[in-house]
Order: C-alpha cells, then structure tokens, then sequence
C-alpha cells in the first residue's frame, strides 16, 4: 500500500533526494503525502503537484499505487 | 496525429519541421494547407546581465511527453489547423543549440499563427522542464521563464 513520490529541480536540490515512499492509508491526499514525505515542512507557494503525471491541486485524492510529483514553476521553451 | 518528440543531442528544427511538412503531404495529399507558422526559440549566452556558459534541462520523463500531447491536441480542437508539432530538446545545451521548435499548419495563416502562440505559450506554462544555467560563478535555477 504505497504512493511513489517524486521531486524535480531545485525542490529536490533544496530535499536532499528525488524520491519517496508513503504509505497509502495514511495518506489520502495530495497534501497529506507532502506531509506525510516531507515530515511537515510548509508547501512552498508556488509549488506544482502532479499524480500520475497529470496536474492537480492539494486536496486531490491519492490511492494505492499512484505516482505523485511536486516540483516547482516550470521553465521549459 | 501531431508530432511530439523529445532530443537529448542537438537537433536540426529547420530539417525536423520540412522532413514532418513533407509526412503531412504524404499523409493527407498536397495542397491541403496554405499556411505554416513556426517558432524556434534558441539558446542564448546572458540572462538576466550574466553571461551564461551552458544550461542542464531536466524534465520529467513520461509527464512532459503526456503534456506536450495534450498540448497538441488541444491546438487541434481549438485551431482550425490541419496539423502540428512541439519539438524539445533536454539534458546538457550550448549556446546557440535550439531549445525547442513549435509549428502549425492551417488553410489561412490568422489559425496557424494563433496556434503557434497557442502552442509555445501552453507549452512554456505547464510542460515538465526546468532550465538550471551555468554561469562563471556557478549554476543557478532560471525562476523567471519570460
């Protein structure tokens, strides 16, 4: 019962990795498996969260299995 | 079906976008579009009054390739375009390497321009990259994507 978590650019410099495991029945939103990874540290502002490779806001929910990305603002192009 | 593709080497967009206008001929026959617009943005060595020596873009493997599709598809829903392609290179870039190229082909050149800027602008607010410069005094993470 695991959600991969996984962090790009200066938010995994800033991290110290590029990846985490949480347990899934513990964490059942985007929100809560930032808190869950992070050990409570706050949301940067501008911080962008994917699950499954799809953008979401924080309240989305999460299940067993899901891949869920935080990064920060992007700047492809 | 547009054309998505990712480079890790540097990449001729010129050549990419006549080999992919020479596909939509064969694919949908000559003579079904009257306008191609495109934009290639490049490398350049300053940024924000530093002169720059190199750049790493790292993206997301997977999410930026879904992005980019999407991106395309929606140009095509909401363009009447005949056709399109976003083109990005990631990993080690040089001064003077080409980044990215966006095209759109369409019957009249009001589509394929206002799908062009469609595309590049979609493209630099949501897909998955991140520009990490170097500089004479280090590296640093481009925060602002003007």
């Amino acid at each position: 019962m695991t959600i991969q978590v996984r962090y790009f650019a200066s938010l995994r410099e800033k991290i110290g990795r590029d990846a985490d495991e949480v347990n899934a029945v513990e964490a059942q939103t985007v929100e809560a498996v930032w808190q869950q990874a992070t050990d409570g540290k706050a949301m940067p502002a501008n911080l962008l969260m994917a699950v499954n490779q799809a953008y979401v806001k924080s309240g989305a929910s999460v299940k067993d299995g899901d891949e869920v990305a935080f990064f920060p603002p992007v700047t492809g192009g | 079906m547009p054309q998505v593709m990712l480079f890790e080497q540097p990449f001729e967009p010129y050549a990419e976008l006549q080999a992919y206008e020479a596909s939509i001929r064969e694919q949908h026959g000559a003579g079904q579009y009257g306008a191609t617009a495109s934009f290639v943005g490049t490398m350049r060595d300053f940024n924000e009054g530093d002169d720059v020596t190199g750049m790493f873009l790292e993206h997301y493997p997977g999410m930026t390739e879904k992005a980019l599709e999407g991106i395309c598809r929606q140009a095509v829903n909401d363009f009447p375009i005949l056709d399109c392609i976003a083109l990005h290179r990631v990993g080690e870039i040089q001064p003077n390497d080409a980044i990215v190229i966006v095209a759109a082909w369409s019957a009249h050149r009001t589509a394929a321009f206002d799908a062009c800027r469609f595309l590049i602008e979609k493209l630099k607010s949501e897909a998955p990259f991140w520009k990490k410069e170097s500089l004479a005094s280090g590296e640093r993470w481009v925060e602002k994507n003007t």
